[in-house]
């Protein structure tokens, strides 16, 4: 045990959890004012209905050591999951800080596909579509690549901080519940506009801040490659943002707030699976071209298509997952962690056919199954708002609050 | 030439906009505004206290036409804004002496258009 590791990935933990508020704001400030509360809840209470799940059966059913489609229901209720080092996972800090970290992770993956249904689904079939998704899709697919005995893991598919499992997951599901759910009332007359510029920007603050904890945690000690993770993960935001605002400027005539804050997340979520693989140059390669992508999913695939994924969950977190997934596969060097593997770029063309494998499984799984806890959703409860309740919004509809006065 | 102020259901702006465009209809001026009538509303909870304010939120249309378009405007209004419960609103309809254009200093109907 060492005190050391064990305080970074304590700390590392809250910075993670702060992710999941942060991402309310993000969100919260790009729906209509009618709305914020409606997103900001949902990301509270996924916060709320998560750390629960993790401990009763989540944590078990993702990490328990066992070979097949889940972990297993040997650690229930964290039962065997103490405070002495689990070997295989973290050997230098007590198993419940591991578990912690990871809860943080099952919280925040399920908060992203909000973005894509914003602005229209019923709070009560919000709560089940995030208890079953998070079971049925993010603890199995966290098991095959996390897991021991995961066998995308066995396969030697490289996942750092959560590529793979947290946002072409989450990303996918975005996309599948856009579509399924359908678009919002009026949008071809009046363009929906965020309501509050300024949430958005604090969002980006703030997941910016708890990234930190989310890829350099993901070191499990607080040694060279959380560094790495760091430094990496700063250089590929930083250039996520620059390139998102150049592109803006020259395609748009100005650079916006709202481009740069998209190219910050963006440079994030491209770094993610390759933080503790790649290094500071590569982060640059990885940063500035992942807004070229997302730029074009969000700008150019999505008007074409007619799908509306309102805040761009998809067109963020699954385009940018799937790039930082792909290069990792080309720009991993064993240079910066032995314990990986080399990529396309050092040698080893192999490498980034199993990235891409490793992809297309969890495309494949996370489509499928999300449609599928969609429709059992939807039979249960009832997935959309009706009409009325959409106009007035979710803020007065579900919640029966309004965010803000306008006279005392 | 008359000044019509209808005072409608937020949710409803939308709609109205749009009955109000077809209508050919293309000057309003929109404003958030509290106010109430007999209807009792949605009260809003705050952990759990009850707010029985009585002043409701309202969306007010102020809209300048000429006498001919005063029929249109309001069949628009009552289309788009009407769901047959109390809280539906109500439309004013006021004498007005003049209309002045700012950029051309244009004065009366041809102001309006």
């Amino acid at each position: 045990m060492n005190s050391g590791d064990t305080a970074f990935v304590m700390f590392s933990a809250a910075l993670v959890m702060l992710m999941t508020p942060g991402l309310a704001f993000f969100y919260g400030g790009m729906v209509r004012r009618k709305n914020v509360l409606g997103v900001l809840m949902q990301c509270m209470i996924i916060l709320c209905l998560l750390s629960i799940q993790w401990v009763l059966f989540g944590y078990s059913l993702s990490f328990a050591p066992q070979k097949g489609f889940w972990g297993g229901f040997a650690w229930l209720g964290l039962r065997g999951v103490g405070l002495e080092p689990f070997a295989a996972y973290a050997p230098t800090i007590p198993h419940q800080a591991f578990m912690i970290f990871q809860a943080m992770f099952a919280i925040i993956t399920p908060a992203l596909i909000i973005g894509a249904f914003a602005e229209r689904m019923k709070f009560s079939a919000f709560l089940l579509f995030a208890l079953l998704w998070a079971t049925f899709v993010y603890d199995p697919v966290c098991h095959w690549v996390w897991g021991i005995g995961g066998w995308l893991k066995n396969m030697g598919a490289l996942d750092f901080a959560g590529g793979t499992v947290v946002h072409i997951n989450a990303g996918i599901a975005a996309l599948v519940t856009a579509v399924v759910i359908g678009k919002r009332k009026n949008l071809d007359n009046n363009t929906p506009i965020p309501h509050n510029m300024p949430f958005v920007v604090l969002g980006t603050g703030l997941l910016w801040f708890g990234w930190f904890g989310f890829n350099a945690g993901s070191a499990l000690a607080a040694n060279g490659l959380a560094v790495n993770a760091f430094v990496v993960t700063n250089t590929a935001a930083a250039a996520g943002g620059l390139s998102w605002a150049l592109i803006d400027w020259i395609r748009n005539g100005k650079p916006t707030v709202f481009g740069t804050a998209s190219g910050i997340v963006a440079g994030l979520v491209a770094i993610t699976p390759g933080a503790g693989y790649v290094n500071v140059t590569s982060a640059l390669a990885i940063g500035f071209l992942v807004s070229l992508f997302c730029f074009i999913a969000v700008g150019v695939i999505k008007p074409k298509f007619g799908y509306d994924d309102s805040l761009d969950a998809f067109g963020v977190h699954c385009v940018g997952g799937i790039w930082g997934a792909l290069a990792t596969g080309l720009f991993a060097s064993k240079t910066v962690n032995p314990a990986g593997a080399d990529g396309l770029f050092y040698g080893n063309p192999g490498q980034f056919f199993i990235q891409l494998f490793a992809v297309l499984i969890t495309v494949v799984y996370a489509f499928l199954a999300t449609f599928a806890i969609y429709k059992l959703v939807d039979f249960i409860v009832g997935v959309r708002v009706n009409e009325k309740d959409e106009l007035m919004g979710l803020d007065i509809s579900q919640h029966r609050e309004r965010a803000y006065a306008i006279i005392e | 030439m008359k000044l019509m102020i209808a005072i409608i259901q937020p949710y409803k702006l939308e709609e109205v906009k749009q009955e109000l465009y077809k209508a050919g209809v293309n000057l309003i001026t929109v404003s958030e505004v509290l106010g109430h009538g007999r209807q009792k509303g949605v009260t809003e909870v705050y952990r759990g206290a009850k707010e029985t304010g009585n002043l409701l939120r309202k969306v007010r249309l102020e809209i300048a036409v000429n006498d001919n378009f005063v029929e249109p405007t309001v069949n628009a209004v009552l289309k788009g804004a009407r769901t047959g419960e109390t809280g539906d609103g109500k439309i004013f309809i006021l004498n007005m002496e003049e209309c002045v254009r700012i950029r051309t200093g244009e004065t009366g109907s041809d102001a309006i258009g």
